[in-house]
């Protein structure tokens, strides 16, 4: 039977779909697989950072833990504020808190700032929305940042509660004051976040914010430890966490 | 063939389109034998045979992402049992091919290979600028963009 | 197969209005071109409000393609006769809208040429992955569909068995496109403008209003340019759907409001406010927002009127209304408004760039063109001449 041109077309279409699915099949699955798979390091600790708010002393102008997180990691320094990188910054308590505020609170606690961070949380929105797993959580509960992989969507940046994540929205190199080999840059059109300097407990290191506050308001340690130094702290003292009621579950205390 | 100038016309513009690349060539002055490698000066052994870098050296690189990044896996074992750490800057950068101009580029550019762009980030040029001081930090990671 | 010599013959108004397209499409792409290499700075988008006017037109086009459904339904799964001239327009114009809608989420990407990573690392918990197959989905089912019948119409044969599931398959299919866009936003837990299950209803409200108004108007166009004539009947049902969904829009929007006002709960309340009242003295989005609410007022009440339904010019400019308020509040309300109050408190003004407007019109041109171009040849098939 002669074929006639169309059905040589239809074939080929056939042909050139079955392959696609082919290679999706082939390809993209143990890919899939071994990403998963690979991630599931051994369970060890559960980082968690706890703000001491009492020793914090942002009242005087300290900015030495931001400092220390834009040097170690290039972060640039943006004229906009619509463009600013931040991984930890300043904010008031009453917006940190605002649930906590109230006009009998003004004295003791109000217009006083505090660091806020990526909270690394338990169960993190942001992770629940990448579509491409650009952001996922580590065994050892630091949320992570894969810039390769990254398309820029920004539905991260929607997802986090907190609004910890920021977006290059132009090329961040030429604005780096001074550059730290032993980290990257990011590139245009990719968000980055805290990533609670996981190059530095790579080699047993703090993170950079905490080793350099002066009043030693920064605690970082394994929560899983019942008698490391943020138990300890936790057992001791009050401290709350931002907006615990979506469920979060986030790693960063504060106490009180 | 009433149309012989307007036909002939088109061929030649043709023609000359298709050679673009043969006159662009000419006028950089691309040199036609292959490209002059600087080795690093201390180290005479690569995280893999020559020949393997050659090949698929892109490859590896991004089996290295993949451990660094999504693994946290940061050490390398060489096919002659010394480690590394899987680094871009510090190890391939850093160690061994300091000058990215005097040895990566120089394929890069002969190949016409304009894809990677891991030096956007892991840039060589920002070792130096560290070494030179904050003040020529701007300007050199300026004139790094592209 | 695809007749497409048959957009390729045209008076000098077609010419001039596809020549036109094609100068706003260039435009669209230099733009892009400089974002592209500049970065979404070049936008009006912030830390703060991460998403703008182009997912903001994802979000209301991606209603109007699934509008589709709206004559789909009724002709080929209750024969209703009526729609059977309007059918095949609401299919291209699907199809129009689909594209635009995945050329507006390209367009926002901060690393456009990633974005197959969503294909090669498929991540079920996201939304966005099962979007994208959703949409990709539903541009080859109405493409397939489209092409079918016509060519079968054009070649006058009854179409091809197999096209019946398909088209049954598009029904189901365009509700779930919309409702996925929804689930996009309304699980996200820190924002109160979005975290509401009355989203996705609203969503599927709105889509089949804006989608039958943009319809109506187009066919009662054709009747201006060509002599294709969808029929009066089949206009005559399309605005009484698009009364009935608009109907049902401003009932949502009314509870959506109460919940919020009457609980006071800050996190609900706080955007509706941003948007209708003005927060901390920024009140940016207040007119367009009021200008909104009195296109939907008046043109509900105008459509609710039998006899201005039956009249045509009345009818367009109700159309027309319904189209730009669903466009205000779906688009710059919904998306804009959702991200002011940040999760800090922070009010910061969201003003699209002209690069980002010119992208924008770009990307309407190239769907307009789409739409004028499929029109063509459905009108050379079914009214040569």
């Amino acid at each position: 039977m002669k074929m006639t041109r169309k059905e040589f077309l239809r074939v080929m279409g056939l042909a050139a779909a079955g392959a696609g699915a082919g290679t999706l099949f082939t390809v993209v699955t143990p890919k899939m697989l071994a990403d998963t798979v690979a991630a599931k390091a051994d369970a060890k600790p559960r980082w968690a950072m706890v703000v001491d708010f009492q020793k914090c002393r942002f009242g005087e102008d300290c900015e030495q833990c931001l400092a220390a997180c834009k040097e170690a990691h290039n972060l640039p320094e943006v004229s906009s504020r619509a463009h600013e990188i931040k991984w930890v910054w300043k904010e008031r308590f009453e917006t940190v808190f605002p649930e906590q505020q109230t006009d009998y609170t003004r004295q003791a606690y109000v217009k006083h700032p505090l660091p806020v961070l990526c909270n690394h949380c338990d169960d993190p929105p942001c992770v629940r929305v990448c579509p491409t797993q650009a952001t996922w959580k580590r065994a050892d509960g630091v949320v992570m940042m894969d810039y390769h992989r990254c398309i820029g969507c920004r539905y991260c940046m929607a997802g986090c509660p907190y609004g910890s994540r920021s977006f290059n929205f132009e090329d961040p190199k030429p604005r780096v004051a001074r550059p730290n080999p032993e980290f990257p840059t990011r590139t245009k059109g990719v968000v980055e976040k805290c990533n609670f300097c996981e190059e530095r407990l790579a080699k047993g290191q703090m993170p950079a914010c905490v080793e350099k506050c002066k009043q030693k308001a920064m605690t970082f340690g394994d929560l899983r430890d019942p008698n490391g130094p943020v138990r300890r702290l936790l057992a001791a003292r009050y401290a709350i966490r931002r907006r615990t009621e979506l469920g979060t579950g986030p790693g960063v205390y504060y106490l009180i | 063939m009433r149309d012989r100038v307007p036909i002939v016309c088109g061929l030649l513009i043709f023609v000359a389109l298709f050679t673009v690349p043969v006159w662009r060539g000419l006028a950089a002055h691309t040199p036609a034998r292959q490209p002059e490698l600087k080795l690093p000066e201390t180290e005479k052994h690569c995280v893999a045979p020559v020949e393997y870098m050659r090949r698929a050296h892109m490859q590896m690189l991004i089996d290295w992402r993949d451990s660094a990044v999504r693994r946290g896996e940061r050490t390398f074992t060489a096919y002659d049992g010394r480690k590394y750490n899987i680094s871009l800057t510090q190890t391939c950068l850093g160690q061994c091919h300091v000058e990215r101009k005097d040895f990566c580029d120089r394929c890069h550019s002969y190949a016409g290979v304009s894809g990677p762009y891991c030096f956007d980030c892991h840039a060589d040029r920002m070792l130096k600028t560290a070494a030179a001081g904050a003040d020529g930090a701007m300007l050199a990671a300026q004139r790094g963009t592209r | 197969m695809f007749m497409f010599e048959k957009a390729l013959v045209g008076g000098r108004r077609y010419w001039g209005w596809v020549l036109l397209l094609c100068v706003a499409v260039a435009l669209g792409l230099v733009c892009y071109l400089r974002q592209l290499e500049l970065g979404l700075g070049v936008t009006g988008l912030s830390r703060d409000v991460s998403w703008g006017l182009y997912i903001a037109q994802f979000t209301f086009f991606v209603g109007v393609a699934a509008s589709a459904v709206m004559v789909v339904l009724p002709y080929y799964l209750h024969d209703c006769k009526a729609f059977g001239k309007i059918t095949i327009l609401g299919e291209f114009l699907a199809v129009a809208a689909v594209v635009m809608c995945m050329l507006f989420i390209f367009v926002d990407m901060g690393q456009p040429m990633r974005v197959l990573n969503v294909m090669l690392y498929p991540t079920p918990n996201s939304l966005m992955f099962w979007d994208m197959l959703s949409l990709s989905g539903y541009l080859m089912l109405n493409a397939v569909i489209a092409l079918t019948m016509l060519s079968a119409e054009r070649k006058e044969v009854a179409p091809p068995r197999w096209i019946k599931p398909v088209i049954i398959l598009s029904i189901p299919w365009a509700i779930s496109i919309h409702t996925v866009t929804a689930f996009l936003y309304s699980g996200l837990p820190g924002r109160g403008l979005w975290l509401t299950a009355v989203l996705a209803p609203r969503f599927l409200a709105s889509a089949f209003a804006s989608g039958p108004a943009l319809l109506i108007l187009l066919s009662l166009l054709l009747r201006r340019v060509s002599r294709f004539d969808v029929g009066r009947e089949g206009i005559q049902k399309l605005s009484v759907i698009v009364t009935y969904a608009m109907a049902l829009n401003v009932f949502l929007i009314g509870v959506e409001m109460f919940t919020a006002f009457y609980s006071r709960i800050p996190e609900h309340a706080e955007h509706f406010r941003y948007l209708y009242v003005g927060l901390d003295g920024h009140a940016r989005l207040v007119p367009w927002m009021w200008t909104s609410a009195a296109l939907t007022v008046a043109a509900l009440v105008l459509l609710l009127i039998p006899g201005v339904r039956r009249n045509h010019t009345a009818l367009a400019m109700a159309c027309a209304g319904v189209f730009a308020s669903l466009w205000i509040d779906k688009g710059m309300g919904l998306i804009v408004g959702g991200f002011i109050p940040s999760p800090l408190g922070a009010v910061t003004n969201y003003v699209p760039t002209w690069t980002e407007w010119l992208i924008v019109v770009g990307i309407w041109a190239l769907g307009s063109l789409m739409v004028t171009v499929f029109y063509k040849i459905v009108i050379s098939v079914r009214a040569p001449g």
